[in-house]
């Protein structure tokens, strides 16, 4: 089923969490909603729930209007962060509650219940009581519970957020796997850009109640729409610069970018894979700190003419580390930078990056 | 002996001497005397038992206190529970003083409970003239006497209540809308299911509460027999009447009532922990 959503408005108290929030999802999609928490992405996804109510704004599921509605008539198959397992129930009692609510024969509840037990990996744990079995496993009877009245939407609150790193990872495979046999079109809200850009098909970055940027996991990697975005997603540098034709010059440092006025003060953005250090005695900065992480090593360093933190990551056998230790002096070239300018946009944009 | 066993003699012998004080006291302070009311009791044969207990003023002092208690223990299943649910998921500034107004009856001797409702709704009180020409007394009538129980035993089920409420996950209700139930619905199916043990053993300590309550009762219920004269209170009128072995009879059916209540209400409190 299609969403559109437009122009969604939701303040609590004087806070307004969710600012304007305009965005359309096709059918079977599967849809992230990235940003930092906090943001507003879970009030929009509630909103699309029926679980709150939107200030103004609307709502519209499959081409029909559904503000009015509440959550029992939407049709949407909701999971929970902490699952929501109804504990008194059965996993069994638990995944057919959505079928004997609406009063489906009890052999067919039965049959629906299997299916989705097998199909989820829990076979022969229909019995169990919720407390009995392990984040994931929960986290899994709680889709299997949102999925078995067959919604025309599934929407999912930072789904894998309970759960420890290894599960996570399993489970989003295999949430992906699933959306793939099943297309039921789904949204779920992470603050994890791994999780989105692993298993989204498009990803929407919300910050401070506002989308910032939609498209495919490269399109925001790649042309990030705003320094938000920029310094949002992946491992970012942000450096002072100045603006002199084509080039933005930090200190002794200086990338191409392109479109900015000259002379302005810039926020320049670098990707810490975009950079080049070697060992050079007469270069701009300071190796302060090397560390080994798995396959890569990241190198981080001081630039004295801008007093600066700048860091960089390489493979573990890259011929940059050649001569690489604490305390040496070293070149930098940057390969790929974006620049915004100072004084452009609100505060809030620029403040708002960690 | 060896340093070993010496050593382990050194920490055995207190904690021996700790267990068998423990035991003495316990038999001395519980088991002695519960042994003494039943030897007592059935010591003038079974028939002296029987007709002690069958009295009819008997029957009719245990009879009121356990309808009395049955009673109770159904409006505190409804109320407490009320009053919990509110305690826990209203947030106002207020509600520490409610929180507060809930533990009072354990903090009031029941004698005083007693007392406040004589000079609420007594004879010489305004209300009470008006309620007694009214047809319906309170004080020194049944109505007196559920009050006071009502009163006294107002803290269990909220309290048994309470902390089940603030374990439930508000997205439980929410997950239940989602999945297409109405108010209704959540509420027998979700909401209600996971408190009613803890609802159940309030209700059972209640009952069992109400069945024992004396000091309220002396004070407010009258004591007439037949009428408004509850079990505790007659058996103390058949001790100070000079009849022991009747008092000890009475009080042998008391027992046996609170201590099937007992295992009951740990049984159900048991379920509610694991729930």
């Amino acid at each position: 089923m299609g969403i559109r959503v437009e122009n969604l408005v939701k303040s609590f108290g004087r806070t307004r969490v969710v600012d304007d929030v305009s965005f359309e999802i096709r059918p079977g999609e599967l849809v992230a909603l990235l940003g930092p928490s906090g943001g507003g992405k879970s009030t929009v996804l509630r909103m699309i729930a029926g679980l709150e109510a939107a200030d103004s704004g609307q709502v519209w599921l499959d081409g029909e209007r559904v503000d009015h509605l509440h959550a029992r008539e939407r049709q949407v198959g909701f999971v929970f962060q902490h699952y929501a397992l109804f504990r008194h129930m059965s996993v069994a009692e638990n995944i057919a509650f959505g079928l004997s609510v609406r009063d489906v024969p009890r052999a067919e509840q039965r049959e629906r219940v299997d299916t989705l037990l097998e199909v989820m990996g829990l076979r022969g744990l229909g019995d169990r009581a919720p407390a009995q079995l392990s984040g994931g496993q929960r986290q899994r009877v709680a889709l299997a519970r949102a999925l078995a009245p067959r919604p025309k939407l599934l929407l999912l609150d930072e789904p894998f957020g309970a759960v420890d790193a290894k599960v996570r990872e399993e489970l989003r495979r295999w949430l992906r796997k699933l959306h793939d046999e099943v297309h039921t079109t789904s949204i779920f809200v992470t603050h994890d850009q791994e999780e989105a850009f692993a298993i989204a098909d498009r990803v929407l970055i919300i910050s401070a109640g506002r989308l910032e940027q939609e498209g495919s996991p490269v399109q925001i990697l790649d042309d990030p729409a705003t320094e938000f975005v920029a310094r949002f997603v992946g491992d970012v540098n942000v450096l002072p610069g100045r603006v002199s034709g084509d080039q933005v010059h930090i200190g002794r440092v200086s990338a191409t970018v392109s479109g900015l006025p000259d002379g302005a003060d810039a926020h320049v953005v670098v990707r810490s894979y975009d950079l080049k250090f070697w060992r050079e005695d007469a270069g701009p900065g300071t190796v302060k700190r090397v560390t080994t992480i798995g396959d890569r090593v990241r190198v981080e360093a001081w630039l004295d003419d801008v007093q600066a933190p700048i860091f960089a990551q390489f493979p573990r056998r890259s011929s940059l580390l050649t001569g690489i230790e604490v305390g040496c002096r070293i070149a930098i070239e940057i390969a790929h930078a974006r620049a915004w300018p100072v004084a452009d946009g609100d505060a809030r944009r620029l403040g708002g990056a960690a | 002996m060896n340093a070993a066993t010496s050593a382990r003699l050194r920490y055995a012998l207190p904690a021996l001497a700790l267990r068998g004080g423990v035991v003495g006291w316990l038999s001395l302070i519980v088991a002695l005397p519960v042994v003494v009311l039943i030897v007592r009791g059935l010591s003038d044969g079974p028939a002296a038992f029987w007709s002690a207990v069958s009295d009819p003023a008997a029957v009719d002092a245990i009879w009121l206190s356990l309808w009395t208690a049955g009673i109770a223990a159904a409006v505190n299943a409804v109320v407490g529970t009320a009053i919990a649910w509110t305690l826990v998921r209203w947030d106002v500034p207020g509600r520490r003083l409610i929180a507060a107004l809930v533990d009072l009856p354990l903090a009031i001797p029941t004698l005083v409970a007693g007392v406040l409702i004589i000079a609420l709704f007594g004879p010489q009180s305004p209300l009470g003239k008006l309620l007694v020409s009214g047809g319906m007394p309170i004080a020194f009538a049944r109505p007196g006497i559920l009050l006071a129980l009502l009163f006294v035993t107002l803290p269990f089920v909220v309290r048994a209540v309470e902390p089940v409420l603030e374990e439930l996950d508000p997205a439980e209700e929410e997950a239940a809308f989602t999945l297409g139930a109405g108010q209704f619905l959540t509420l027998t199916r979700v909401l209600l299911p996971p408190i009613l043990p803890a609802v159940a053993a309030g209700a059972v300590q209640t009952f069992a509460r109400s069945v024992a309550e004396f000091g309220s009762l002396a004070a407010v219920s009258g004591n007439i027999p037949h009428r408004t004269l509850v079990a505790p209170v007659y058996i103390l009128g058949e001790v100070e009447a000079g009849n022991p072995g009747g008092a000890a009879s009475v009080s042998l059916v008391l027992l046996a009532l609170a201590l099937g209540m007992q295992p009951l209400a740990a049984a159900l409190a048991r379920r509610g922990g694991r729930a």
